[in-house]
């Protein structure tokens, strides 16, 4: 997939250069890219990561992973039961952002319960229903990690978020 | 994210237009910040190149900042320029310190935006032709409001003129609004037939502690921080006054406000804040207190419902046997002692009988609220108290018997205590005298088929009143004859339309309805003529939260299409009626309508506000008292969000000053400046109430949820909100959902010999066998409608105290995939 090729490479190399006003537009992507990042489309250029071998996900355990960067830290579960938004041959597994929405305290997966509670001001997020606040101070669900599955290798791989992340203007700085 | 892009937002650029803004919503009154900048522009995210002053360009840390896309809009102005905006909370304000709630988080996206959520607003008045509503002109709607309003009070005087109105602060309130509608309802059109915004008469929720001379809010929101307990009873502030709570309460529960009370209060004994709630069902509020302060430091005392008289009294007699009463505060201070001793006395036993607690908690409660600290000092409790008294049973004896409880142990008057109502709406309250001498059920005067006009004024008694079915019903009919009258008027002059209106209402039992709202609301099911009303930011406007702290907000947007303060409505509705009688030769009553030549919001804070108490005005109820001339507009901008509490004691330069907590001069608000002990015995249940209980299995208790304000008027919009709550929900307990074969996500009926209503079932483990919560007010499925009819003494109601039963009606499959079911307790 091309496209995903030149999204990872516009991350690698903007990564420590998005000081920039509009960083997607104001940084050149490659020598042989003439038109910037984000020109043409309305999705930014979200690298595609490997999260994990399916096999690797334990069932109803939070697992944690960084995504779309080493700052952005996020959780991997597989729910058991098919679920919104779920991947994988069973359609159970989802991923979300770790920092909750409201003012970006880590969230902690209560296994017991199935959710995702934030101890700051104690919001708490479904992951089995794409998110959303059961109740909280946010205004916004928690953000879905989008994914993908590839059977032939088995991998789960985050491709994009859905929502915006707690203390960034844009997913990708 | 493909067309609609939610991973990115603007940035205010540096040189953002910034403003003030207290929250609209709920008593707390958050302060934010306002930025707003041409939307064709960008700040950058470097700290020096956006106007938060905050790097964008690494991850910003935890705790740092509140802003997320629904802190951000984009509107267009009257010229049709487009303008960012984004409504972040201010760190600088001592009410929130930069903490925001979920229902103020998203004030900018229920800003108005002709292409956005907000896009059903009301932007020109519009009448109901037969069967569809039609946009028209101020001038057309105007002059059928008024002339309409004369001929009714020409041939039958101010009482066949109904009013439904606010009574409150922060949006549809504020003080320039209650003085604009007080002045021409009381004033100009002297009718008594008025009820409040979520009442059905013209009464106050605190009458007893008042009479007993203690107004309901003598406490400063820091006092929290300073008690050694907090005593609550019927309120579950996490979710209705959250950041009150998290920024004041949090602290003492957590013990981060221990060195605080150290220099406060040298040589007492603290320790971090132990808690007592009372409250029949486990909140998030209880849940939330276990886990900051430990469940060792917090006593639930889930007390059968109604039966709080009980508990106040038993907790009276004990400790007034134990002798942990200030007898020299008693003495000095107050009176009326020592009949209520005799009056409420209650024993352990019998108050244990009628609550539900047992007899060691209530002497555990005691010693921890009232018991002598290890240091020799008196313990600093503070009561705070909300809807499960005021909507509780019996609200007069209730209050009278908790307000007697706090005078016996001087708990009102020192820092760390008060007696204090949390609140719902902020305050804002400047109006004439109420010309009337007695409290009229309004409800059933509409439902008697009394009255001729009705205006509903930024309310919705559909959604919010009691006995609520039958109200509708009536009105409906009523409502029908009047339409039916109009769609046979084919033609009419505006003059000919008022006479077949009277003529349908005055001899056909029809009722014309009238509405001045922010949107049409459900009200519009069954009115005739709507009003496009403003909110703040849209126009100036002063209130003031549950610790009198008076802000103003400041206008930083023009209002949809020629929507218009509520208090220059009632303006153009007094001149209207002037031009009216001064054309029909009637100078006498042409005069009654004078003083409405308003052009601003800040004319009618003028007039009202800042006359109150001045030499040669008439009287006017003010919550600014005679010392709010003191308060200008420039004054309060320059105030900023933190204002200044009310009542203002001086001017020092260009700063206010103001009163943080009442009564610590032991001067109460009695003519001879004694509190007063009223006689509170407890009762048992209304009869009207006990009947349904002995009928019906469930008690159908209601209430507020975190996510949704008031009747859901902007929040309706809102997927956020509408797909976590499509619908009201009731919290039932698993096993009897089970026993009636119902599911999470069911839709079940719930009814009683009141009405019938439907709601979304939320199976909740800790709610007890017997036991459900509705959601209170919602915009589908009202639980008014099973509210019984009952009153107290001054005809508030029993909303918490119906009994109801109920039926699986069906499954909506949507509502299953959609919905969550987890607990909303945080255990």
């Amino acid at each position: 997939m091309q496209d995903i090729k030149v999204s990872r490479r516009y991350f690698l190399k903007s990564g420590g250069a998005a000081a920039a006003v509009v960083g997607a537009a104001a940084v050149p992507m490659t020598a042989s890219a003439a038109v910037p990042a984000g020109v043409g489309t309305t999705t930014l250029p979200y690298p595609k990561k490997a999260v994990g071998k399916r096999s690797t996900i334990v069932l109803n355990t939070a697992t944690s992973f960084s995504y779309p960067d080493e700052s952005s830290s996020c959780y991997v579960i597989r729910m058991g039961h098919a679920v919104p938004g779920g991947v994988g041959p069973d359609k159970d597994i989802v991923a979300y952002s770790a920092m909750c929405t409201h003012m970006g305290c880590p969230v902690v997966y209560d296994n017991g319960v199935r959710v995702f509670k934030c101890h700051c001001h104690f919001s708490m997020f479904d992951p089995e229903n794409g998110g959303q606040m059961i109740c909280g101070q946010a205004t916004e669900n928690l953000p879905k990690i989008l994914l993908e599955y590839d059977a032939s290798s088995d991998t789960v791989s985050a491709v994009g978020i859905d929502g915006l992340l707690y203390g960034r203007q844009s997913n990708l700085i | 994210m493909s067309t609609r892009i939610d991973d990115r937002i603007a940035l205010p650029p540096k040189d953002a237009q910034k403003s003030n803004m207290t929250c609209h919503f709920c008593i707390v009154g958050c302060g934010y910040n306002v930025y707003k900048w041409d939307a064709n522009k960008e700040g950058g995210r470097p700290a020096n190149q956006n106007a938060l002053g905050v790097d964008f360009t690494k991850q910003v840390p935890p705790m740092a900042i509140t802003m997320t896309r629904a802190m951000t809009n984009t509107i267009t102005d009257e010229a049709g320029k487009r303008w960012s905006i984004m409504i972040v909370p201010d760190k600088e304000c001592v009410v929130n310190s930069g903490l925001s709630s979920t229902r103020g988080g998203k004030m900018a996206s229920y800003m108005y935006s002709h292409d956005g959520m907000t896009q059903e607003r009301l932007k020109n008045p519009r009448i109901f032709r037969g069967d569809q509503w039609l946009d028209t002109g101020w001038d057309h709607a105007m002059a059928l409001y008024a002339g309409l309003t004369k001929k009714i009070l020409d041939n039958d005087g101010p009482n066949g003129l109904f009013y439904d109105c606010f009574d409150h602060g922060g949006a549809g309130g504020g003080f320039e609004n209650t003085w604009g509608t007080g002045k021409l309802m009381f004033n100009a059109l002297k009718t008594p037939m008025v009820r409040i915004h979520n009442r059905p008469a013209y009464n106050s929720e605190c009458h007893a502690t008042r009479e007993m001379g203690v107004g309901e809010l003598n406490n400063s929101y820091e006092d929290a921080q300073l008690a050694d307990v907090i005593f609550l009873t019927g309120a579950n502030p996490y979710e209705t006054q959250s950041n009150y709570f998290l920024n004041h309460w949090v602290p003492n529960l957590s013990g981060g406000s221990v060195d605080k009370k150290k220099q406060r209060f040298p040589g007492e004994t603290v320790a971090p804040a132990k808690v007592i709630i009372v409250d029949p069902r486990r909140t998030a509020t209880v849940v939330i207190c276990e886990q900051i302060a430990g469940a060792q430091n917090v006593l639930h005392l889930d007390i059968e419902p109604g039966s709080d008289t009980a508990l106040f009294n038993t907790l009276f007699t004990y400790v007034v046997e134990q002798g942990w009463h200030d007898k020299e505060f008693i003495a000095k201070h107050t009176k009326g002692f020592e009949d209520a001793v005799k009056t409420n006395r209650m024993s352990l036993e019998e108050g244990s009988k009628a609550t539900g607690i047992s007899v060691e908690k209530l002497k555990q409660v005691a010693e921890w609220a009232y018991k002598t600290k290890a240091s020799g000092h008196r313990p600093r409790t503070f009561h705070p108290y909300e809807k499960g008294i005021i909507w509780g049973n019996d609200n007069y004896v209730i209050q009278s018997a908790l307000v007697g409880l706090v005078l016996a142990t001087q708990n009102v008057g020192r820092r760390g205590t008060g007696v204090c109502r949390l609140g719902g709406h902020q305050e804002g309250y400047t109006r004439p005298p109420y010309p009337g001498d007695k409290k009229i059920y309004l409800d059933q005067e509409v439902i008697n088929g009394k009255g001729l006009m009705y205006t509903l004024w930024g309310t919705n008694p559909f959604q919010t009143t009691l006995n609520a079915e039958q109200h509708r019903l009536v009105l409906r009919k009523r409502a029908q004859i009047v339409n039916d009258a109009i769609a046979k008027a084919r033609g009419a002059s505006v003059a000919q339309l008022i006479d077949v209106i009277y003529d349908a209402c005055k001899n056909k039992g029809g009722m014309f309805i009238a509405a001045m709202n922010l949107y049409p609301t459900t009200i519009s099911e069954e009115a005739h003529l709507l009003f496009p009303a403003a909110q703040p930011g849209e126009i100036n406007l002063t209130s003031m939260n549950g610790e009198r702290r008076l802000r103003l907000s400041e206008k930083f947007m023009d209002a949809p299409g020629t929507a218009k303060a509520d208090c220059l409505i009632a303006a153009e509705i007094a001149n209207a009626l002037k031009a009216l009688y001064i054309a029909d030769n009637k100078p006498e009553m042409a005069k009654r309508f004078d003083g409405f030549d308003w052009k601003t919001e800040e004319d009618a804070f003028n007039d009202g506000f800042r006359q109150a108490g001045r030499p040669g005005v008439g009287p006017i109820d003010s919550q600014g008292g005679d010392t709010g001339y003191l308060a200008t507009y420039a004054l309060l901008r320059k105030a900023g969000n933190n204002g200044v509490q009310l009542p203002i004691k001086r001017v020092e330069g260009d700063k206010l000053i103001g009163t943080e907590i009442h009564y610590d001069d032991g001067k109460f608000d009695t003519k001879d400046g004694r509190a007063e002990f009223k006689p509170a015995p407890w009762n048992g249940l209304p009869k009207v109430v006990a009947e349904q209980k002995s009928k019906h299995k469930f008690w159908i208790n209601g209430g507020r949820a975190n996510e949704v304000w008031q009747t859901a008027y902007h929040d309706q919009y809102n997927s956020f909100v509408r797909d976590r709550i499509p619908m009201a929900f009731l919290e039932i307990n698993p096993e009897d959902a089970k026993k009636l074969g119902i599911n999470a996500g069911d839709v079940v009926e719930v009814f009683n010999d009141f009405g019938s209503t439907y709601s979304v079932a939320y199976p909740i483990k800790s709610m007890k066998p017997g036991h459900t919560f509705m959601l209170f007010g919602y915009i589908k499925g009202v639980h008014g409608d099973v509210v019984t009819n009952w009153v107290d003494r001054n005809v508030v109601p029993y909303y918490k105290g119906t009994w109801g039963s109920i039926q699986r009606v069906g499954s909506v499959e949507d509502f299953k995939k959609t919905i969550s079911f987890k607990d909303r307790r945080f255990a």
